[in-house]
């Protein structure tokens, strides 16, 4: 996972998603980039999980996905299994505390669509 | 019952070990409490009035001896608070309608030692609360019950497995549950879920989901509508995720009385059936995605064998009890192994609220279940406990031994066997308390000939509009609700939760305005003694309510108000 500094414009280079958006038709417009950010207004609002899993497993986009807006430490396990590969976050959270969140489970009970794309898991 | 494997224990115990940091976190201020909350809440710990409120998963009902002893402990070590009357001291649980049990008094400082006292017997609170997928329920008979076509259990845990933790569904816009049964009697509920299951056999024999969405009580009940007729067992998870995802997308997040998939699913009509039948498609097309397997269902499977079970004997001949028969009228159910039975432990009796136990209570269940029932006990969808394996012979010693324990209560599905949410004495939403109503409701009618002459009938009681006592579905529902700052209650009659015995599921219809809190047992028994005298012969009070509509209830009801005027 790629944390991207807080005084990094998050968007910059990146097709900026809101989180209300249909991905899926936008399948031509997100041809042309190699970079998307998603959004999260709040950090409970789960709607850019989809959207990422949409992004890589329907659209089979191979680019970065950007987790942008009210990104928490506890949220990073959740954003590298739906297949977001970089975040920005929120400006008073400490990059120590998310990776350490991204130790504590090695594996999981189920697959989630981009897992599957990539290892052909079994369930 | 499901045995944990090394995963399973594995699992949870990360699990502990990443709430422990969240909650060191929490009290060294480094993570604030809107912030702490929703992962709190996704560990089952509530803030209510009293202490944090601790929400045990027991999925699908099923318990062990030896779990509810561990329960038992932490009740006596963990859920105690030094001040306040007796019955604020903690010390007990309380069954809940999702099968679950809550604790009421642990200090959120010792929040993260009882998660790991869990998970030293295999339990968790993983998704008993937030905007999540709720702990799974089932049929309390399920896997014993003569009527059944197909065992739910397996099924029931491949969708725990599912669902927990399931990365892009821990934030959906609201909660979100999901009941499954798989005999001809729906023992769960399920219309009233947000996706109601149905295990059925087509004519080939193939096992698949007859699957409803869109159920719900709060503000707004619904009943679940038809989805689809048959989803091939192998395909229901991935059927379930088209579901979860279109949700997750499209439910509304700007307005938390909206939220519910119900709501989507209304609003959106054909298009919401579109929507999942083509995120469906677009899944099955994909050969990435996995369909359940033969060898994976018969390995969750293999847990939910029969137990090793003392052999069954012709019945003793005892003297005949006129007790003893009522008891077995009530609380004995019919087996699908010859030779056995399945009891109920009733949680109604009195001097204590609907679905409470007391530490010590725990564990006489416990040795009840160790000595009459392999071990293993259910949690009902109406707060009680069942023992799912006594061999016939046994009873007369069970009953006993339940009599001296104060579980044999005569009265399942008679009026006293209510259910009833913790409510304003406990709930931090209540609007208006239950215990004190469900107790002078069961002090009233307190006697057991009455209440057999009544004979079957759901009193529902909820503390507020979340609707955890399921009002709506009660044949006579009880609403806690805020007016001026004092509590009030709305009476409903007719409602049903879709049992053959209830009829097709709906919510009951009011009665009028709202009574005082002691104007309540007045009115229910006007409620009933207009039952008594209308009723035909053989005629149940569902039926009675249902063939005259709420009118003459009402109209016996506000012949009892005194503080409230009539409309």
């Amino acid at each position: 996972m790629q944390f991207i500094p807080p005084e990094q414009d998050a968007l910059a280079g990146a097709l900026a998603i809101a989180n209300d958006t249909d991905v899926l038709a936008l399948a031509d417009e997100i041809r042309g980039h190699t970079a998307v950010a998603l959004h999260f207004p709040k950090w409970t609002d789960g709607r850019a999980y989809s959207q990422a899993v949409l992004l890589r497993a329907r659209l089979r986009f191979a680019g970065e996905i950007r987790a942008t807006g009210e990104v928490l430490a506890d949220m990073l396990p959740l954003l590298r299994r739906c297949g977001f590969d970089a975040v920005q976050l929120r400006a008073d959270q400490q990059q120590a505390h998310a990776e350490r969140a991204l130790g504590f489970f090695s594996t999981h009970y189920q697959s989630v669509p981009p897992e599957r794309a990539a290892t052909g898991a079994t369930r | 019952m499901y045995r944990y494997t090394d995963f399973d224990r594995q699992f949870v115990r990360a699990r502990a070990a990443q709430y422990r940091d969240q909650l060191e976190r929490h009290l060294r201020g480094e993570l604030p409490d809107d912030e702490f909350r929703p992962l709190r809440l996704q560990n089952g710990w509530y803030v209510q009035r009293h202490a944090p409120m601790l929400r045990v998963a027991v999925p699908y009902g099923e318990l062990s001896a030896r779990q509810l002893r561990q329960l038992a402990r932490i009740a006596r070590e963990h859920d105690l608070q030094d001040e306040g009357l007796p019955t604020q001291r903690g010390g007990f649980g309380h069954f809940t309608t999702r099968q679950n049990l809550q604790f009421n008094w642990i200090p959120l400082q010792r929040s993260a030692d009882v998660m790991d006292l869990l998970a030293e017997v295999d339990m968790h609170g993983i998704q008993t609360s937030g905007n999540c997928i709720r702990n799974i329920t089932t049929d309390a008979l399920a896997g014993i019950a003569p009527d059944e076509v197909v065992d739910p259990r397996p099924y029931a845990e491949l969708l725990r497995q599912w669902s927990t933790l399931h990365p892009e569904f821990a934030f959906l816009p609201r909660k979100f549950k999901i009941a499954i049964h798989g005999a001809a009697e729906d023992r769960a509920a399920t219309a009233w879920h947000d996706i109601g299951l149905t295990l059925v056999k087509n004519t080939a024999g193939a096992v698949g989901f007859r699957v409803a969405v869109g159920g719900g009580m709060g503000r707004t009940p619904v009943i679940a509508t038809q989805l689809n007729a048959f989803v091939p067992w192998q395909d229901i998870l991935v059927y379930i995720e088209a579901i979860v995802r279109v949700y997750n997308l499209h439910g509304r997040r700007d307005n938390a009385y909206k939220a519910r998939i119900k709501i989507l699913v209304r609003a959106e009509g054909q298009r919401f059936v579109d929507d999942v039948n083509r995120e469906y498609a677009a899944l099955a097309a994909d050969p990435a995605t996995p369909r359940l397997q033969q060898a994976e269902f018969d390995r969750v499977a293999a847990g939910f064998t029969v137990p090793p079970l003392a052999e069954a004997r012709s019945d003793p001949v005892h003297e005949p009890l006129p007790a003893f028969e009522r008891w077995q009228q009530r609380n004995v159910h019919a087996h699908r192994i010859s030779g056995f039975r399945a009891v109920t432990l009733s949680l109604k009796r009195p001097g204590l609220p609907p679905g409470d136990v007391t530490a010590e209570q725990m564990e006489g269940a416990a040795a009840l279940a160790e000595r009459f029932s392999a071990g293993e006990l259910r949690v009902t969808h109406d707060q009680n406990l069942l023992l799912p394996w006594v061999p016939a012979h046994e009873l007369r010693a069970l009953w006993l031994a339940a009599r001296e324990g104060g579980f044999a209560t005569p009265n399942i599905g008679l009026l006293t066997d209510m259910i009833a949410c913790p409510g304003g004495d406990l709930c931090a939403l209540a609007n208006a308390r239950s215990i004190p109503i469900a107790a002078a409701i069961a002090e009233r009618f307190d006697d057991l000939d009455r209440l057999h002459d009544i004979g079957d009938i759901d009193l529902h009681i909820s503390g507020c509009i979340n609707s955890c006592g399921h009002h709506h579905s009660g044949h006579i529902g009880i609403l806690g609700v805020d007016k001026d700052g004092s509590e009030w209650y709305q009476l409903t009659v007719a409602g049903s939760d879709g049992s053959t015995l209830s009829g097709a599921p709906a919510p009951g219809k009011v009665i009028g305005p709202s009574f005082a809190a002691d104007e309540v047992p007045d009115a229910i028994e006007a409620v009933i003694e207009t039952y008594l005298a209308e009723r035909s012969s053989g005629e149940r009070f569902v039926d009675t309510a249902r063939r005259l509509g709420p009118l003459p209830f009402r109209r016996a009801a506000d012949a009892v108000r005194r503080a409230t005027a009539s409309a």
